[in-house]
């Protein structure tokens, strides 16, 4: 109908209303951001024109109190802060050494059956992980301990370290390898053992990757729900000792929204819990973006 | 080469650690499978539960899980392939394109509870969905969708370049481009992709919570306005409602047929992606 190459008018209009099209497509996620922002922040800010800051920081939760109901949020940022804590630093030596070892001393068969076993953690469903906890962690370490309660901060610290090492692991280990060979041959050749060569050479080049991939895994831990509800007990206590139950903020608000009034002041708090959550679990996630741009920008120099 | 002892002792550490991990994994998946394995007969898996779960079966279930992975592929996989079709082929590195790319990566990091207030507060409440396979579709198809689009991505930018320039040559625009030339060669690398963002789906309970799941509801689903039991809630009620040894059984059962379901689809995904790419390579 036409010989221009560009095909007619009506073509064009096609053209343009599939690209138009894609483009919303494209922009949906942006969008799905700015919307939970809203509706997070439309249903959890009211809380704060009926609750006083020196209310909110109480030590005391207790929402459901008849007499005296309390929303101090303290003692949720405390389990949550102690949970996460306690499986970054058990999750550490397995992320980071893992990829160390799979990157640099172990042999290409080896790797290739190790990685994606570890990486098989992601396809397990974090209830499972919860589930698992309840039954055979959590009694493991009440018999090795001792202790009161087989749910307690460190159950449900050992599962969440569970669940993070394998992101750590591979975001690390891609780290690691994406040094230059020549790096590590150099160390080798001037005379460095492997273990030299790694540790002085390869690794700190890889650091700002590294420190992403930790980043990302203590990412993963803080926004965890249902295994640490399954796990950790659930009592809103202020502590340090990872034997004692505590509750986190994910766990308070996945256990408590079923039994609340839509509207309520308890609603609210616990949107507002969730606007809190969101906030962190953000500016974790950019300084692991701002590290993993400048370990891609290293790479290039 | 020379090894100093602590350099030896050091390598076995890491080593040991490596293998830890790797046992850890092989050895929760073989309690799952051992322990859930002579749970599941016939009745276990087509009849609902009795006496609150500790007798009868999954099945409502399983169909209920089944309806949300249908609903969240039905919304997200247009939604991500359309929008990774945008990023690879029509994006320039603008201010704009860059704006929408890190709307992807934030809404990735979203810890899942958050998804479970969003779709509460967005789909069951101001929507008026209710709590529906609908609500929780949605919110389970928005959790992945960047799953899906970084994983479309990848398999756009497999197909070589050459081909799109030699379609533009030929003087066709650059839609009947990506419908011609790109899109045969991506779309399976771009569906098994999808695919392993949809079995996570299949495994997610928090964003469920709120939105769709009910613990006991012996009738099937017949419209996207009802509620159903699904297999992660399922299992979190068992867990956590019945601490009795008694209701162990049970317990690992569901495990197990959850994790099948979950790694069962991941499986068909990685099987079909080897086929493809075989398939491209003759």
């Amino acid at each position: 109908m036409s010989r221009r190459t560009d095909g007619g008018p009506r073509r064009r209009l096609a053209e343009g209303g599939i690209r138009a099209l894609l483009l919303v497509l494209a922009s949906t996620a942006t969008l799905v951001v700015v919307l939970i922002f809203l509706f997070l922040a439309r249903e959890g800010l009211p809380a704060l024109e009926r609750l006083s800051p020196e209310q909110l920081l109480s030590r005391r939760w207790q929402p459901t109190s008849e007499s005296a109901p309390s929303f101090g949020l303290l003692p949720l940022l405390a389990g949550s802060g102690l949970v996460t804590a306690l499986a970054t630093l058990i999750a550490l030596p397995f992320g980071v050494g893992g990829a160390v070892y799979l990157a640099s001393f172990a042999r290409a068969r080896e790797r290739e059956i190790l990685k994606p076993v570890i990486e098989l953690v992601a396809a397990v469903p974090s209830v499972v992980l919860g589930f698992f906890g309840i039954v055979t962690v959590g009694p493991a370490l009440k018999q090795l301990l001792g202790l009161q309660t087989s749910l307690n901060a460190l159950t449900g610290a050992c599962v969440l370290a569970f669940m993070a090492i394998p992101t750590i692991l591979t975001i690390a280990e891609d780290a690691l390898r994406a040094v230059p060979r020549a790096h590590r041959e150099a160390a080798l050749a001037l005379g460095a053992s492997p273990w030299q060569a790694s540790w002085s050479v390869v690794v700190p080049a890889a650091l700002p990757g590294i420190g992403a991939a930790v980043m990302l895994g203590i990412g993963r831990v803080i926004g965890e729900t249902m295994a640490v509800m399954m796990c950790t007990g659930n009592a809103a206590i202020i502590t340090c000792d990872p034997t004692e139950s505590v509750r986190t903020m994910t766990a308070t608000i996945a256990a408590e929204m079923g039994e609340v009034v839509y509207g309520g002041l308890h609603y609210r708090v616990l949107f507002l819990i969730g606007l809190l959550l969101l906030s962190i679990t953000l500016v974790v996630n950019l300084l692991a973006q701002r590290w993993v741009r400048a370990s891609v920008g290293g790479r290039g120099s | 080469m020379t090894h100093r002892p602590w350099e030896r002792a050091g390598t076995w550490l890491l080593r040991a650690l490596t293998y830890a991990m790797a046992a850890g994994v092989v050895y929760v998946l073989g309690e799952i499978v051992v322990r859930g394995l002579p749970v599941i007969d016939l009745e276990f898996l087509t009849a609902a539960p009795r006496e609150g779960g500790l007798a009868g079966g999954i099945f409502p279930a399983i169909v209920g899980t089944l309806w949300l992975v249908v609903g969240t592929a039905l919304v997200s996989l247009p939604l991500g392939m359309g929008a990774a079709i945008y990023f690879s082929e029509y994006a320039r590195d603008s201010r704009w394109s860059r704006w929408l790319r890190t709307g992807v990566i934030t809404l990735a990091g979203i810890p899942s509870i958050v998804f479970g207030l969003f779709g509460l507060g967005l789909f069951v409440i101001f929507l008026g969905f209710g709590a529906s396979v609908l609500a929780g579709s949605l919110t389970l198809a928005f959790m992945i969708l960047p799953v899906i689009i970084v994983a479309s991505e990848e398999a756009l930018r497999t197909v070589p370049q050459a081909y799109r320039e030699a379609s533009l040559a030929l003087g066709a625009t650059r839609w009947q481009t990506i419908r011609h030339a790109v899109l045969p060669y991506a779309l399976p690398g771009m569906l098994t992709g999808s695919i392993l963002g949809i079995g996570r789906a299949a495994g997610e309970t928090a964003p469920i919570l709120f939105t769709v799941a009910a613990f006991y509801l012996p009738d099937l689903p017949s419209s996207v306005f009802d509620q159903v039991m699904a297999l992660p809630y399922h299992l979190f009620i068992l867990a956590t409602q019945h601490p009795d040894p008694a209701a162990r059984p049970m317990q690992y059962g569901t495990a197990l047929v959850l994790v099948a379901l979950v790694l069962g689809v991941n499986a068909v995904a990685i099987v079909a992606r080897a086929r493809f790419r075989r398939r491209y390579r003759s």
